[in-house]
């Protein structure tokens, strides 16, 4: 019968017949340019094939190892966030036609996905207040090394400014990006009081040579920078750009990144309808203003409204694309390609189906939790929270120093007990024991109160 | 029916006049009901936006669409409606390998096992996960000849970026950072290729080709120096060509103090046949999007997977997957790492797919994935080469191996009809079209990869099309140059959306413009 395989239409009879049709004895005559000594004359050490059912159960005996913590017991955030995803949203963007495409490079038949991701990029527009946003980024960490990279190729000057509130990871990635180029990173500190940027700071480090300052609100610790104004207008009267990094969800009731004059507007949008799949994929989302320059200087793919050449329809394609490397090559605003396309659908699903109102109330569920687990934690003899003053989203710190107890022997006992009680920070910050927890629609107050026992009892 | 009249009727798609999502809002309509406060929180906390400062809240909420639920429902299936895929048809896209993504790929990387674990979950109990991308991490070293993998990528693109850090990075530690600028790159090349090189700082030396479309060994030798980073190459290039002279080129570069970097974006030519670890490549990335049959969900997200040689295995970016015989573990201790190329570990929900693919294969069937991917392009290739007004570019001898490339410029130069014109009247038979217009180096170029998941019938559908396009192009032109005429929408206007007066990019944009 020779070789088959359901993966493989062409049997063995088909394939003999194309090779005679070629003039062709055997399949190796079309290697026979491979010199002898690089042909591998051995079978490569890998599984043998399995049958589809035995894939299936294999991989369900290596994934029975994972231990996973959802109905309301997972309290870990730090850039990856567990929220409901509507059963609409899993559905529509399972559909294969989205699944199985590639980059619209022919839009007369790709009028769905680009018609999609052109109202990804508008629902961002408006939850963002920003005129333009492309079709994706790798994922925030990415997002800001290109936003970093394109207020130098902007403004021409050298020095990127963050504070030290941001995601850590963000940081190290950002570091990975400007290296090459001679980009200087100077970090400015946080207000030990409320983990707000130090105005002092910035004051004194921004300079002629400052091409972009970067903020992170919420900041790492759940605090919403309040000085946004302030900052926006020391930045732009330096002449330098203004990068800001959100969380989409909670501007359904925080001001835009666009209504305080952001340049570019970043953010992880894995919290919009995508899972946390161990980390990854996620989805940068990456806006700027609308002006000539930034059109020009923006990286990765736009999807753009027009018309048939007939003028009778509305129609979508991929435009300004000799930013990108396919025609600008060395010269290009970025090397990216392949982006998180698929993850801009979900996102603009999302969006769609919690609309205006859903956004809103969403937004008010997950601020009203927080604000009551830190409340009712707070209550805890010996723990402090919200260890930061000011208004918090999602995440706060927590701080065990009266307790006497170690923030990593807390979170030990609680993981025993069924709970992923946050991240220990301690070894992270100079903030003593401390815990950055998470709290969202997907905790109810029994889920809260069972994260309270929880807590007091890894604290006995 | 005769064949010409089955093409006709071969293909409709759907064709809604689906308007954009906010022209679907009707005011205080919900979509989705989310979960509110527990009333007791509520009582306890009061009203949130009572206690948001001043200078923070948000004065009207976001001018979203409110569209109930089915209303939802209905506009992204349309639309699904109005897309292609694989699923679809048959996807001869060049260099991007449009096989089958397997149905089993897409139940595994869904199950709650995976989508439900958080990155910075302790190891312990990250066991499963852990497992599945360090064999991946195994196999894929076997794969592609190499002895260390980095999964962190996540596209093929992350991953050269990726590969000439590691080459900067190489030097710099041997003192030679300011000396070696120039990463070299033959003109037939990825465009990610030279963007790439650039963000790590390099300055690019375009290598021309051969005639028979290979890279010019002399002109190799000129333009290696003192100041050579390395070379990008992809093997077989992307003429679908392979280049046999590898072990010259690899001495060369090598002899220059140059480090040798690996495209894999033609790796599904050559699986269990070749491997580019033993021709001396120094850096591999793989994209598991394209060879490994994860599906391109439009344009991502992918995998770009990075192998090296034990001696650069130290200047890979940090985390990777580790075993010490008992247990799994994220090892961050890399002397000299690039660093970190993103938040987390790797699309894990990309990787898993592409472990249930190689557990799907084998040894046996990966190899044969590759040997009939190339059979399918020789036969594509030499019949399309046959038709009137188009040409095999380059070599007329050499075998193909994933892909072959077609110049149509005969069919430009006797009758008009362009690259273009074929590619748009190609999807009024339901074919994809191929890449067009690259490599930069082929006039009037498609480029035609059909993998290995098509049957000799849908070859022969193309074939047959094409046949039709030719005949076309000599007796009614008029017929290609309004293509595509069965698709959601005909010709669009591309100027309209990149010019300043109409271009709007965002509805918000199209909105400040027409009120």
């Amino acid at each position: 019968m020779g070789y088959i395989h359901p993966y493989i239409p062409n049997s063995e009879e088909v394939k003999k017949s194309m090779l005679k049709e070629l003039g062709l004895n055997s399949i190796d005559d079309l290697y026979s340019d491979i010199p002898e000594k690089f042909r591998l004359k051995r079978p490569l050490n890998i599984p043998h094939v399995k049958s589809e059912y035995e894939i299936y159960k294999h991989i369900l005996n290596i994934l029975s190892k994972n231990k996973t913590y959802t109905n309301g017991r997972n309290f870990m955030g730090a850039g990856a966030y567990e929220h409901y995803i509507p059963a609409v949203v899993k559905a529509l963007s399972s559909r294969g036609e989205f699944v199985t495409a590639y980059t619209p490079y022919q839009p007369e038949i790709s009028q769905g996905m680009l018609q999609t991701l052109y109202e990804y990029q508008s629902l961002v527009a408006e939850l963002f207040e920003m005129d333009i946003v492309n079709a994706s980024m790798y994922d925030m960490a990415s997002a800001l090394a290109e936003a970093a990279l394109m207020t130098v190729r902007v403004t021409r000057r050298k020095k990127f400014i963050i504070p030290d509130n941001i995601n850590p990871q963000h940081i190290e990635t950002l570091i990975t990006y400007t290296e090459p180029h001679n980009i200087e990173i100077v970090k400015i500190p946080y207000d030990r009081k409320t983990s707000m940027i130090s105005i002092d700071a910035l004051k004194k480090e921004i300079d002629t040579n400052t091409a972009g300052v970067y903020i992170q609100t919420p900041n790492y610790f759940g605090v919403l920078e309040e000085q946004v104004d302030e900052i926006e207008e020391i930045v732009h009267t330096n002449k330098s750009m203004f990068v800001v990094g959100v969380d989409p969800i909670s501007l359904g009731i925080i001001r835009s990144p666009g209504s305080y004059g952001a340049d570019i507007a970043i953010a992880e949008g894995q919290t919009l309808g995508a899972p946390m799949s161990f980390g990854g994929p996620q989805l940068g989302i990456f806006a700027v203003k609308d002006n000539k320059k930034f059109q020009r200087q923006l990286p990765g793919r736009l999807i753009g409204l027009t018309t048939t050449k007939d003028e009778k329809e509305i129609a979508f394609v991929m435009t300004l694309q000799p930013r990108e490397q396919h025609i600008r090559r060395e010269r290009a605003t970025s090397n990216i390609c392949s982006n998180e396309a698929l993850m801009a659908v979900i996102a603009a699903m999302y969006i769609a189906t919690l609309g205006k109102t859903g956004i809103t109330k969403l937004a008010e569920t997950i601020a009203t939790n927080t604000a009551y687990a830190m409340k009712k934690l707070d209550e805890i003899k010996g723990i402090k929270v919200p260890y930061f003053e000011g208004f918090h989203f999602q995440e706060f710190v927590m701080n065990f120093d009266d307790t006497g107890k170690k923030a990593e022997d807390i979170l030990d006992k609680m993981h025993k007990n069924g709970i992923l009680g946050g991240i220990n920070l301690s070894k992270m910050y100079d903030i003593g024991e401390s815990v950055l927890v998470y709290v969202s629609e997907v905790h109810t107050k029994e889920d809260i109160e069972r994260y309270i026992e929880t807590l007091k009892e890894a604290l006995k | 029916m005769s064949q010409a009249n089955k093409l006709d009727d071969i293909y409709r798609q759907a064709r809604w006049h689906e308007p954009i999502i906010f022209l679907k809002s009707t005011k205080e309509q919900v979509g989705h009901n989310v979960p509110e406060p527990d009333k007791e929180i509520i009582k306890e906390i009061g009203d949130i936006k009572s206690k948001i400062p001043k200078a923070l809240i948000r004065s009207t909420p976001p001018e979203l669409p409110e569209v109930a639920e089915i209303e939802v429902v209905r506009h992204y299936t349309r639309l699904s409606e109005m897309n292609y895929g694989v699923d679809s048809g048959f996807y001869p896209l060049g260099s991007c390998t449009m096989k089958y993504n397997p149905k089993i790929n897409e139940l595994v990387s869904s199950l709650d096992k995976v989508t439900d674990l958080h990155p910075l979950q302790n190891e312990d109990d990250c066991q499963g996960s852990l497992q599945i991308m360090y064999e991946l991490q195994q196999w894929l070293a076997e794969i592609s000849g190499m002895d260390k993998i980095t999964l962190q990528p996540s596209a093929g693109a992350h991953g050269e970026l990726v590969g000439v850090l590691i080459i900067r990075k190489y030097h710099e530690l041997r003192g030679e950072a300011e000396q070696r600028t120039e990463m070299i790159v033959p003109d037939s090349a990825h465009g990610t290729n030279p963007a790439s090189s650039a963000m790590a700082g390099f300055h690019t030396i375009e290598l021309p080709s051969t005639e028979e479309g290979l890279v010019d060994i002399e002109a190799l030798k000129a333009a290696v120096s003192e100041k050579t980073a390395g070379i990008m190459l992809t093997n077989p290039n992307t003429l679908g060509l392979f280049e046999k002279d590898i072990e010259e080129i690899a001495k060369i570069i090598h002899d220059a103090g140059g480090l040798l970097y690996y495209d894999g974006a033609n790796l599904n030519a050559i699986m269990g046949k070749a491997r580019p670890g033993d021709m001396g490549f120094d850096i591999v990335h793989m994209n598991l999007h394209k060879t490994f049959s994860t599906p391109h969900g439009g344009g991502g997200p992918g995998a770009g997977a990075v192998g090296v040689k034990k001696h650069l295995a130290d200047f890979l970016p940090k985390p990777i997957v580790d075993f010490d015989g008992k247990k799994y573990f994220l090892k961050y201790d890399i002397p000299h790492s690039i660093g970190r190329v993103k938040s987390f570990h790797g699309n894990f929900g990309v990787l898993i797919r592409a472990y249930a693919y190689i557990l799907a294969m084998g040894p046996e069937g990966l190899k044969n994935a590759s040997e009939t991917s190339v059979l399918n392009a020789n036969y594509l290739g030499r019949k399309i080469a046959e038709i009137k007004g188009f040409a095999l570019s380059h070599s007329q001898t050499l075998p193909r191996k994933h892909e072959a490339i077609i110049t149509a410029e005969p069919l430009l130069k006797e009758t008009g009809i362009s690259a273009l014109n074929v590619a748009k009247r190609l999807l009024d038979f339901g074919i994809h079209a191929p890449t067009i217009y690259f490599p930069l180096i082929v006039p009037e170029a498609l480029m035609i990869e059909p993998t290995e998941t098509e049957s000799k019938e849908n070859l022969d559908l193309m074939i047959d099309a094409m046949k039709k396009i030719s005949e076309e192009a000599y007796t009614n032109p008029e017929i290609l140059k309004t293509a595509p005429h069965n698709t959601a929408v005909g010709p669009i206007d591309e100027v309209k959306a990149a010019h300043p007066k109409t271009m709007a990019l965002t509805w918000r944009m199209y909105m400040k413009k027409h009120n």
